[in-house]
This record gives structure tokens, sequence and C-alpha cells, in this order.
């Protein structure tokens, strides 16, 4: 199982640091799988201007053929102005329209206030569904006072980590094996 | 109708397309020469003559994974290998070609093949032809949009007199030489949403229309929107042809067609578009509503017939050679088009 976590901020530490955590967790839950983490904040990525996602070149390339061959995404974002950042969202607009299909897609945010709880519900969510993901309903939500100094403090955020996690690996088996029980009833 | 040598009494005309795949046979991992590929092309389109099948055409991608860069090259091999069936493009990219030189080539190929052949203009799906042949993607529309002009323009004006901003301007230029009857069908390739057919239907040019999966119902609109354009725009739509071209594939039985070409659909968007095709929908595509004509001959045979009650077409083109289908398992396509499928289908689309 390919397992890719991307970090969609190029702003801050925290959305990094929760995905660490997550990297980690997965990493020690699950070495079997193939884990790849991609934090936005370490690549030069260019703007979508519409062409294939195999078209570009150096790390527009790298990533979007990254996530394009994983089996689970972990998103990790902060909420920056009522919204998702622009690096997050510059790379659904790189992948086909499509992406998602036959993918788990789970999220982790990070927020300086809890009002902005229900960002991922109304604007994630429904990218992702346009883009086929099969969604980890609940996601990690985690605020400025769960942490120090790039640390996570609070003990809640640390378990719901860890159920994000095998959440997340759950759902890809079960998907994965829902979906071949399916393709075996056709003929070719 | 007589403009585009279209004579609808005789018949739905039913044609092939390639865009010269050259892809590994997914079974087998084994890939063809270049060679063999263009040359089994050739060989194709003369079995098709054979066949009884209207008309060929060849495409232009500049990508990997496909032969016929050079498509009028290819053309103009066929003009000289066959004798009655018609040669066409789909497509020619115009966008990022001269459309004085492709009209030059193609008016050759029409004398060569003693007028018998037209040109499919499309505009590109991919950013590979802007690259290699030096031009900006951030003029896409507009590029396609004054190319086509101009060449309706050389098709029409022997002594032509045009200004824009992709060419250097002609005056009182003769583009020669011209087709066997002074002119030659020009077609303008139209795939996705209804707004490319609609500025097909302005233009008051027939239409080609990809149709390569899903509901013929979503197509409707498409075709509605196109004949709907052509009137408002004052050209009598019923003067004016519409092609549609999509996934073909036949043998015996349904299951067989699907059980042999649906690896190579599944390769082909793979290594082409970057994700396969659902089993799914591929599944679902052999629903008689669906366009995707893939099948028993008796399955596609009322598939076309169920698409030209709705659209009132004139012509299909089939893509059966998609995802390196094997030369052996073409040949038997077009057996079984030329034996069973188009009888039926010339049978009742005829206005007797």
């Amino acid at each position: 199982m390919k397992i890719v976590g991307l970090s969609g901020s190029k702003v801050g530490s925290k959305t990094s640091t929760a995905m660490d955590y997550t990297m980690k967790a997965a990493a020690e839950k699950y070495p079997d799988a193939e884990l790849t983490f991609i934090d936005l904040a370490e690549y030069d990525v260019q703007f979508s201007d519409g062409r294939d996602y195999r078209e570009y070149k150096g790390d527009t390339k790298y990533i979007a053929e990254t996530v394009m061959a994983a089996d689970a995404i972990i998103i990790g974002t902060p909420i920056f102005q009522a919204s998702i950042p622009a690096t997050l969202k510059n790379i659904f607009d790189l992948l086909p329209v499509n992406a998602f299909r036959d993918k788990v897609v789970s999220m982790l945010v990070t927020a300086g206030s809890p009002k902005h709880y229900l960002i991922v519900e109304q604007q994630v969510k429904p990218i992702l569904g346009y883009m086929k993901a099969q969604i980890v309903q609940t996601y990690v939500f985690i605020e400025e006072k769960d942490f120090y100094r790039k640390e996570i403090t609070n003990d809640d955020v640390l378990f719901r980590i860890d159920r994000l996690v095998e959440d997340t690996v759950m759902l890809t088996e079960t998907y994965s094996s829902i979906r071949e029980a399916k393709e075996a009833q056709y003929n070719f | 109708m007589e403009k585009y040598r279209i004579n609808p009494s005789k018949g739905m005309e039913f044609g092939l397309y390639t865009l010269g795949d050259h892809i590994p046979n997914p079974l087998t991992g084994e890939r063809i020469s270049t060679q063999q590929r263009i040359e089994e092309i050739i060989e194709l389109a003369k079995l098709a003559e054979d066949a009884g099948i209207d008309l060929f055409s060849v495409g232009e991608s500049h990508q990997e994974y496909f032969t016929t860069q050079a498509h009028s090259v290819v053309l103009s091999a066929l003009a000289q290998a066959t004798e009655k069936i018609k040669l066409s493009s789909s497509s020619t990219i115009i966008s990022t070609l001269d459309p004085v030189r492709v009209y030059e080539d193609f008016a050759t190929i029409d004398l060569i093949s003693k007028g018998r052949t037209e040109i499919i203009a499309g505009r590109a799906s991919r950013v590979g032809n802007f690259d290699l042949l030096g031009y900006s993607l951030r003029d896409y529309e507009e590029l396609y949009e004054e190319k086509f002009d101009l060449l309706l323009k050389i098709n029409e004006e022997e002594v032509v007199n045009w200004e824009g901003q992709f060419r250097a301007p002609l005056k009182n230029a003769r583009v020669l030489p011209r087709p066997l009857n002074g002119s030659m069908p020009i077609w303008r390739a139209v795939g996705g949403p209804p707004a490319s057919a609609i500025k097909a239907g302005y233009a008051g040019v027939p239409m080609f229309l990809a149709t390569l999966g899903g509901p013929a119902t979503s197509f409707k609109r498409s075709i509605d929107a196109y004949r709907q354009a052509a009137q408002i725009n004052g050209h009598d739509p019923s003067e004016l042809p519409i092609a549609t071209a999509g996934f073909f594939y036949a043998a015996e039985t349904t299951q067989q067609a699907q059980r042999e070409v649906y690896p190579h659909v599944n390769q082909g968007m793979q290594l082409i578009n970057g994700q396969g095709y659902p089993k799914q929908h591929f599944a679902q595509g052999a629903d008689t509503r669906d366009v995707m004509n893939i099948g028993s001959p008796q399955q596609i045979i009322e598939k076309m017939l169920y698409q030209h009650e709705l659209f009132g077409h004139q012509r299909y083109i089939a893509q059966m050679d998609f995802g390196g289908v094997p030369f052996d398992q073409l040949k038997k396509n077009i057996e079984l088009i030329g034996t069973e499928i188009l009888p039926a289908i010339k049978k009742y689309t005829a206005k007797n």
C-alpha cells in the first residue's frame, strides 16, 4: 500500500509538525506500507496551467506523479483567511478531474481558531468528492493551544492522529477488497 | 451535403480512424517497430477499402506511443495504395501548423488520390505539440480560430489576401496546387462540451464530434447546439454533415469483445492520459444507450442504429486500434464490419 502524506502549506510549522507525527505513527504501525512524505514548504511547485500532470517538470512533476501513484493520501492543511492555502489548492488543480478515483483521502487540519472547524466540510470535502476520493469522514482538527514549540502537547490529539492513520489504512484495505470483488464479477 | 461529397441517400458512412498508436501489447509487453506499425496502417487502409468501408483517416499526435506525427505523409502513401476509399485526417492539428503548408500537402494528396481527400482540423489536446512546434499554450484558442479560418479561406479563394496575428500576411497569394475539384471538404474536430460544437455551427462547417464513451444522450446536446448555432448564423443545418467518432471493437460475442479489448483500452488510457479505464465504466459501455461501440456485431448494429436515430448524423468513424490492438485482431474486425455490420447499417439507414 502506497501512502502519501501531503503537508499543504509553505507558511508556519504546525501542519508539518502534525504531519510528522502522523507519518511516524503510520510507519510504526504499518511497517510494510510504502510511505512518502511531501512537505510543500520544501518544494518549488509551479502553478497549474492546465497541462497533463505528467507534462510538468521538476518538483511539480514529482509531486503530481507521486500523488497519482498513491493508494491513500493523508492531507495536512492549515486554515488561512478562512480557507485552505493556495499551495494546497494548486496541487488539486495540477491533477486530472478524477485524480482520486480509487484512492482514499484523509485529513488533518491546523487552525488558529476553533471557528475554522467547518472549513474542511465546506471547502475540502466538496473538492475531494468531485475528484472521486473515498473520504475518511472524521478528520483531526488541531488548534494552536495544542502545540508548544513544535511539539504536540495534547494527548487527545495524538490519540486522534493514531485513529486517523488506522482509519485511513482500514478504509484503503476495505475499499480495495470491495473493488477487487466487484471487478471479479466482470468477465474481462 | 454535396459540397462535402456526402450522399445521405446511400446511408450512413462508416469510417476508421487511427492516431497511429504505438503501445506495447499489454498481454505480452512487446512493442512492434515503428516501421511495422506504419506498414500495418497502410495495409489496414487497403483491407478497409476491400471491405467496403467508406473512409480511412489518420491523425496527428506529437507524443510518445504514436507513429503518425507526419500524418499527411502517411495519407499520401494511402492515396497511392488505395483506389476508392475516402481519405481524411482526424485530426490535423491546425493550431500548430501553417495552414498554407497544410493546404499544399492535402491538395497534393487529393490529386494523388484523384479527389478522395478531405481535412479534419482540430486544436490539440496536448501541451507537447506547442512546446515542440514553438507555440505558446496561452494562445491556444486564438491560434486555432485564426488558423482554421485561414484554412477555410484558402479552400474557398484561390487568390488570398489575409492578415493575422500568428502568420505573415498573404498578399494576392496563390496557394497551389488546387485540389482536383477546386476545393476540399474541411471539417472541424470537436470534443468535450457543447461550447466547441457551437463554434463549429456558427462557422457553418461540418462537425467531427469525438464521442469516446458515456451515454449517447449527453452528446445529443452538442449536436443540437451545433445545428441551432448554424441556423442562428444563417447556415442551413440540413446541408451540414455531422460525423461522430469513438471506440469500436467487434468480436463474435459482446463478452469476447470486452475481454479482448479491455486490456488495450485500459493500458492506452494509462499511458496516454495517466489514468486507466475503470472496469465499471467499461462494463456499462456495453449498454445500447452508451456510445462505445464495443460488442458483438449485432450489439454494435443496434447501438449504431440507436445513435443514428438520436443524432441524425451522416458518418461514423471507428477507432479500433487504441491501446496497441494487434494487427490480426484488427483484420478480424474489418472482416466483421464488412460482412455483418456494414451491410446492416447501410440497409437500415439508406433512403430508398
